[in-house]
């Protein structure tokens, strides 16, 4: 009955839709305002983030509540190596790198003396750690200056590919290729490099090791798992994609603070995770971009949509949309438990429960 | 609606989505809407002085609506759009683009130079000109953006303005310097620190709590140990109330002193009577000297009253009104000139813009509390001190002159 | 010697308030490992309510002492029908399903919570009438006000009941059954759901008394208040051991007097390096430190290592 779903013409057709639709994305976004542009940017990147997080807590279940830490830490290594701050102009492509290691060996940092931990004790440090980064760069500009402390890092470089500034804009075909619309093409490069990478290592032996420690550490380790390194390692995975993103995020802001990096983003992200279905990557991508999306849709709908019904604005549009954002999780929690999108393991154990 | 020709389904339906708001523009073409983008955060901590600096420019623009502007030889209605960034540069970039995408014609805003910083660099982009009310930091106007203004003191004017009249008046040996780790707080309690320890007072080691510290005991009694005679601290008032209050409570006579995002009347309501005796500073003449026609239509018109920086927004939003009044254009390549030249006598005082974007000779005020009241003490311009009461019969006279013409 | 023991005064006062909030962490844990995330939010809408009620009788002339019982009242009774509807609405229909969910729907209910708030109390921060006046006292050099000795004294009064609630009443045992395995404590006719009703509101009670020492004790305030002092409570029954009652007292104590000393010394003891700023710093290397020599907090037992 679903043969036709797996044809091979059918398949090949729908993603050659599905890359026009992305190719085309950043237009229409465009048509509609730039803004909308730089928000797909955003959420590109929380899906970075949300994929890198969904390997911690998704694959090998360990909750991690100060994920934003590596965030920071990649965004803070663009910046002090691509701005006037230090004067040290690197380019991206080797800064980007250099923010991954770092971040990794911050995760290898966080892992190692909590491996013992377990469960939400685990969430707690990770909490603290997350607090502690943040802290830190808010004030390493005494005694020696070196993140300039609340007041932040201004004028980083953008990404820049021989003669293309991405944060000028060009003209090329006849397209006129904005900042924000050149940065979501190389963010897409990037997406499919990610997710490519996320599939292959679930399908890894890594990935099963991951998932076997998440199962049963006990069992795992009799079958001869070494569940410390296979935990590092997924802790230092998980870190090196947010140092990307951070890294990305710090060229397309060109300003960053420590502000950027609280505890309520680090929630956001195990959001996105949890409510897209963590373990599943598609569905990981899904809570990311729902999330991302939902209260920018609302800011902009808000308020004409009251004064079109009312005629006068009845609750303040800031509020209504915190509030639709607060009962959307809630109702989405409670009628798909497992996420919009769950993993087939998560999906077999759910029917397991309710027999 | 959408110009590329790869027109699916699903991103049409988006793009409606987001378009929906633009349609009642296109109206008879006779009239002329022009938008005025008002950004400052609306939820969060802080978000009282948010509402507070948006109604100030709201104000300004239903004033210029009643008053039938014509620009250009049209009708003219103004559009107040007024965007939430949440104190967080990330959302602030997000709506500055939002109000470049909907073609505003000039920016009030944004309310915390931590989202003006990077935002700014989205309006010069795209020639928006914006003035901030209430953004202090001097970095905003020192990267040499074109069209970035300010209406209201940097915090390297209000910092040594504070620490001189503290040092003159307090005659303080030591002082203890406490900031809430935010830009703000901490760039303006170093700018204190800085002319204190020019002054030759000793000044303790930086405390510092968060601009979530409500608990500020440990602090306070750490500072009492070593007995200064003053504490100046950086930051807003719903933490430094709660500050003054423990600090009398333990029993620590030093002068306490603020700066503007803790110079309001809420400082009395926190700390009750030990809020007697506060110094503090405003970036600005004080709102109940500068304008009563002012206070009166915000009062009537929001029914609270103003709490720090609606003046200051409202005379950002009416020279952006006026400066397009003057040019008779609402296109910023047009205007923006005349913004920069312009004098103009605003809610806050005489307005004038010097090359950075800074207003010149901005006054600072110095206020002491009293019987729950913030009375304004002295206005410092130009490194000179005049006394509250000097001041007023000094700008009395030009104001009577300036009527009769 | 004064200015210490004024740290240790300073540290055991806010000590007593994360322990109050604290309990409320840890009861629900305890009984049903779920973090809950809105419990904060519960402590402010009980200071909101108090400040409604105490701005509506003082001018009715009553003894400051009666207002301030009445408010309180009121307040516990708003946060117990909070608590209620938050258990039966919002995380009853999530039992048995992964662990993370209801985490998720307690972020959902905080946002929630807040925002009702910012609607009917305005985005302001409010000045706390303090109609009972702040009285001082000397100890040894020391400064010790009313407030302080009455949240000291509440909040001993409020473990001693309810430790005498858990280990020596009938409920208690049920609880304590439940907590343990919910289904034998089933099969010995316990009503499960109702004794995890009962949980969430005894925590949400002493959420509301806690909201009111808090505002009364700052003289403030505001819709976004309960995050900060939540996720503190929350890490203090972390590191007492959570779903451990003597543990989050403990914890709450140990922490209060933890921030207190840091921002106090490590000032002086660093060369003025690390300062106040690093108070929160220096409080969870502390919290890391512990969990790392003892996994399970200072009190606690092991856990189930799911995430």
């Amino acid at each position: 009955m679903t043969q036709w779903r797996t044809h091979p013409a059918v398949v090949r057709a729908g993603i050659a839709l599905i890359a026009l639709a992305l190719l085309a994305l950043p237009f229409a976004l465009a048509a509609a305002g730039t803004a909308w542009v730089r928000i797909t940017n955003l959420a590109i990147l929380f899906v970075f983030l949300s994929l890198g997080l969904n390997i911690v807590v998704g694959f090998a279940g360990l909750l991690d509540l100060g994920y934003i830490a590596f965030y920071a830490v990649g965004a803070y290594v663009y910046a002090l190596l691509a701005s006037p701050h230090f004067n040290i102009h690197w380019p991206f492509w080797a800064i980007l790198p250099i923010g991954a290691a770092v971040a990794a060996l911050f995760g290898v940092l966080i892992g190692a003396p909590t491996l013992k931990l377990r469960g939400d004790y685990l969430a707690i440090v990770t909490l603290g750690f997350g607090e502690i980064v943040r802290i830190f760069l808010n004030n390493l500009s005494h005694p020696v200056n070196i993140t300039n402390g609340p007041q932040g890092i201004a004028r980083i470089d953008p990404f820049r590919v021989g003669g293309v500034d991405f944060s000028k804009s060009d003209s090329f075909l006849g397209l006129t290729f904005s900042g924000p619309i050149k940065y979501y093409y190389l963010l897409l490069l990037v997406l499919l490099a990610v997710i490519f990478i996320n599939v292959r290592l679930q399908d890894s032996r890594i990935g099963r090791a991951w998932e076997a420690v998440r199962e049963d550490e006990v069992a795992a380790r009799a079958m001869g798992i070494d569940t410390r390194n296979i935990k590092l390692l997924a802790f230092a995975m998980g870190a090196s994609f947010g140092g990307i993103a951070g890294g990305m995020f710090s060229a397309i802001q060109g300003f960053i603070s420590p502000e950027s990096f609280v505890l309520v983003e680090s929630i956001m992200v195990v959001s996105m995770v949890v409510l897209g279905g963590m373990g599943n990557i598609w569905g990981v991508i899904l809570g990311a971009v729902l999330l991302s999306f939902v209260p920018e849709i609302l800011r902009f709908t808000v308020e004409p949509v009251q004064m079109r019904v009312f005629g006068r604005m009845l609750i303040e549009p800031e509020v209504i949309r915190m509030l639709i954002f607060g009962f959307a999780l809630v109702l989405v929690m409670a009628f798909r438990p497992g996420g919009l999108w769950p993993s087939a393991v998560r999906k077999r154990e759910l029917a397991e429960r309710r027999q | 609606m959408i110009r590329s020709h790869f027109g699916v389904v699903a991103i049409a339906a988006m793009a409606c989505v987001a378009g929906c708001g633009d349609d009642r523009k296109a109206q008879a073409p006779a009239k002329l809407t022009i938008g005025i983008g008002s950004v400052a955060p609306l939820t969060g901590g802080i978000a009282h002085l948010g509402k507070d600096n948006e109604n100030g420019a709201r104000l300004a623009v239903e004033e210029a609506n009643a008053a039938k502007t014509r620009i250009d030889g049209k009708e003219t209605t103004f559009e107040l759009r007024a965007e939430d960034d949440q104190e967080d540069a990330k959302v602030g970039n997000t709506v500055a683009q939002k109000l470049v995408d909907a073609k505003v014609a000039g920016v009030v805003g944004h309310l915390n130079s931590g989202t003006s910083i990077p935002a700014s660099n989205i309006y010069s982009g795209a020639n928006i000109p914006m003035i901030t009310g209430s953004a202090t930091n001097p970095a905003l106007t020192e990267r040499g953006l074109k069209g970035i203004f300010r209406v209201v003191g940097r915090d390297d004017q209000q910092g040594p303005a504070m620490a001189n009249y503290l040092v003159a008046n307090a005659k303080p040996k030591v002082v203890a310097v406490i900031d809430d780790a935010t830009a703000y707080g901490k760039g303006l309690a170093n700018e204190v620190e800085k002319t204190l320890t020019a002054a030759g007072v000793k000044v303790l080691a930086r405390e510092q709590g968060t601009n979530k510290t409500v608990d500020w005991k440990a602090v306070l009694t750490k500072l009492k140990g070593r007995l200064p005679d003053a504490v100046f601290y950086g930051g807003m008032d719903s933490t430094g109330g709660p500050l003054l209050k423990q600090g009398k409570e333990l029993g620590i006579k030093a002068v306490f002193s603020f700066g503007d995002g803790a110079c309001t009347d809420k400082m009395g309501e926190f700390a009750g009577s030990a809020a007697d005796g506060l110094l503090c500073s405003q970036a600005g003449i004080p709102p109940q000297a500068a304008s009563k026609k002012f206070l009166d239509a915000y009062k009537k018109r929001f029914n609270v009253e103003p709490i720090l920086y609606s003046p200051f927004t409202y005379d950002a939003a009416n020279l952006l009104i006026e400066s397009m009044k003057r040019a008779n254009s609402a296109d910023p390549a047009k205007y923006l000139p005349v913004l920069q030249k312009i004098d103009f006598a605003g809610a806050t005082g005489r307005i004038s813009f010097d090359e950075k974007g800074d207003r010149k000779d901005a006054e600072m005020t110095i206020f002491t509390m009293k019987g729950g009241k913030l009375l304004p003490v002295a206005i410092i311009k130009g490194g000179k001190t005049v006394k509250y009461e000097d001041f007023i019969a000094q700008a009395a006279a030009p104001a009577a002159d300036a009527t009769k013409k | 010697m004064d200015i210490f023991i004024q740290q240790l005064i300073n540290g055991l006062t806010l000590g007593a308030v994360y322990a109050v909030v604290a309990l409320g962490y840890t009861m629900v844990y305890g009984i049903i490992q779920l973090i809950n995330f809105a419990h904060g939010d519960v402590v402010m809408v009980g200071a909101m309510v108090a400040f409604s009620v105490i701005g509506a009788l003082a001018p009715s002339g009553q003894p400051p002492l009666v207002i301030v019982l009445v408010a309180t009242g009121c307040a516990v009774s708003a946060c117990v029908l909070i608590g209620y509807a938050m258990e039966r609405l919002a995380y009853r229909p999530l039992r048995g399903a992964p662990r993370l969910a209801p985490l998720i729907t307690a972020i959902g209910v905080s946002i929630i919570l807040q925002h009702l708030a910012l609607m009917i109390w305005s985005r302001n921060p409010l000045a706390f009438p303090q109609i009972i006046k702040t009285q001082s006292y000397d100890i040894a050099g020391a400064t010790v006000t009313n407030v302080q000795i009455a949240i000291l004294s509440i909040s001993v009064a409020i473990m001693a009941g309810l430790v005498a609630l858990v280990y020596r009443t009938r409920l208690g045992t049920a609880m304590r059954a439940t907590a343990q395995n919910p289904q034998v404590a089933g099969l010995m006719g316990i009503d499960a759901n109702r004794v995890i009703a009962f949980t969430f509101v005894i925590g949400a009670a002493l959420a509301a008394v806690a909201g009111v020492m808090v505002a009364s004790y700052y003289g403030i305030a505001h819709y976004a208040m309960g995050s900060q002092l939540g996720l503190k409570a929350f890490c203090a029954a972390v590191l007492g051991g959570i779903g451990n009652i003597p543990g989050a007292m403990l914890g709450g104590v140990l922490l209060g007097l933890v921030e207190a000393l840091g921002a106090g010394y490590i000032g002086d003891l660093t060369g003025n390096v690390f300062g106040s700023n690093y108070q929160d710093v220096f409080a969870f290397i502390v919290l890391i430190g512990v969990l790392v020599l003892r996994p399970s907090g200072l009190l606690g037992e092991r856990v189930g290592d799911r995430a």
